[in-house]
């Protein structure tokens, strides 16, 4: 029988996890490049399997596994987040598997038996560790980072690190290795993934950096639930560079200009008010949001200073999609430098009033605003451009 | 008695139930929790909870 193959990435470490090069749509992100869900197979006195994946790849995690070793031979699964991407195939898994323990952390406990109530899952403890015989498994709670339940699990005679949605990103891809991949593509990837996913628990990040600091642990492979598998420790060092960076919230020259438009006079303005930010040399991302997914709109909003908004009033409100991004971009708590809004109107013109409103609550200096009744005259015109060069000397005095 | 909601995870501390778990038997008002009480949901400090 032929087997789909386990790839090895430490002395007894295998990933067995699978490729979904068809997914688009990630709970509300936009997967343009697909993903994959890692597993991994610890091949110790007692084998363990580490996370499972999607429900409908239980198949191929089984049949990587089996390039290795008969799947019933699996004595322990450890599930280091709860999140049925996951966790959806270890039901099935374990009825075929028939492991003698499930393990999980104490939140992870409770929401595995949410979702898999026929499952009997024993909780370890922060700090805990569990001897696999020749080998020993320690686990850190990583609370938040990005659901209750998530932990890191550490292979300490191999220094290899499961670190669960950390350190991951949605990317399938042939090749299971960070080095075998350039840097532009796993930085792009990388940044889309936190702004999406862990934005919002930036702080618990900066805490976890210390704790991981403190811990004196060693890597030698950072193995995540999602993307390549780091290890290249240059390369690892440096993304945990871009980690700090994100969770301290540290900004470029940059603004983000988010829009949508019906007869084109607000999407006018926001050329006006790139044109203003563009000649204090500022760089801008306009995304208009007819063609772009609100996922996007966090990936570009993570490294700027400015977060400039432009609706329509539609029927004495603000434009669906923009009232889409905005509800998104609250929920992942982006506190941006610098705002402002502008939009377009015919007779009554709350959008700016409400987007004003949105924006300030978000937090963050509110830079100004302008309306322009049915199309942007010569002097809203001018406005806009004014606006656009005044956020963007903001910007170069913060910077 | 208040109910305070968590500022991180929006979990809500209700005084009739407590936190059991964490020892905080039913009927224990927010403000005679120990100080070294964390959310049961995602662990940050007291300080960060806020009446509902």
């Amino acid at each position: 029988m032929s087997n789909l193959n386990a790839i090895k990435i430490s002395e007894s470490v295998y990933w067995v996890g699978a490729i979904d090069w068809n997914i688009r749509y990630f709970h509300g992100y936009a997967t343009l490049k697909g993903t994959t869900y890692n597993a991994y197979l610890v091949m110790a006195d007692k084998i363990t399997l580490i996370d499972g994946v999607k429900k409908g790849f239980e198949c191929e995690l089984l049949e990587r596994v089996a390039s290795v070793v008969d799947p019933q031979k699996i004595e322990y699964i450890v599930s280091n987040h709860a999140e049925p991407d996951h966790s959806g195939g270890i039901a099935k898994i374990a009825e075929i598997v028939k492991p003698e323990k499930i393990f999980a952390s104490k939140g992870g406990v409770r929401a595995l038996a949410a979702y898999y109530p026929e499952l009997k899952v024993e909780a370890v403890a922060d700090g805990g560790e569990l001897t696999l015989g020749n080998k020993t498994l320690k686990f850190m709670e990583t609370k938040m980072l990005h659901w209750p339940d998530s932990m890191f699990s550490y292979l300490a005679e191999e220094e290899v690190l499961f670190s669960q949605d950390a350190f991951g990103m949605h990317l399938a891809t042939s090749e299971r290795f960070d080095d075998e991949l350039p840097w532009s593509l796993l930085e792009e990837m990388s940044t889309g993934y936190y702004a999406n996913i862990i934005t919002l628990y930036s702080p618990f990040v900066q805490n976890l950096l210390k704790k991981v600091a403190a811990s004196g642990l060693t890597f030698k492979v950072v193995a995540p639930d999602h993307g390549p598998v780091w290890r290249n420790m240059d390369n690892f060092v440096k993304m945990l560079g871009f980690y700090d960076k994100w969770s301290a919230r540290r900004t470029d020259k940059k603004a983000v200009i988010v829009y949508d438009s019906m007869w084109h006079s607000t999407e006018k303005m926001a050329r006006y008010i790139e044109d203003g930010l563009t000649s204090q040399g500022i760089k801008v991302k306009s995304l208009f949001m007819q063609s772009s997914d609100r996922s996007e709109v966090a990936a570009e909003l993570l490294d700027a200073s400015a977060l400039i908004v432009g609706s329509p009033t539609i029927n004495n409100e603000l434009f669906p999609s923009v009232a889409d991004v905005m509800c998104y971009l609250k929920g992942l708590k982006f506190k941006t430098p610098f705002t402002a809004a502008f939009g377009s109107y015919g007779w009554s013109g709350e959008s700016v009033k409400y987007l004003t409103q949105m924006l300030t609550d978000m937090g963050g200096e509110l830079v100004g605003s302008v309306k322009a009744l049915y199309l942007p005259t010569e002097e809203i015109k001018k406005q806009c451009f004014e606006l656009g060069c005044g956020i963007g000397e903001k910007i170069n005095n913060k910077n | 008695m208040d109910k305070y909601v968590c500022g991180i995870c929006g979990h809500v501390y209700d005084p009739a139930v407590g936190d059991p778990d964490s020892g905080i038997a039913p009927g224990t008002p927010f403000e005679a929790i120990p100080e070294d009480w964390v959310c049961p949901i995602c662990g940050v400090s007291k300080d960060n909870f806020t009446k509902e």
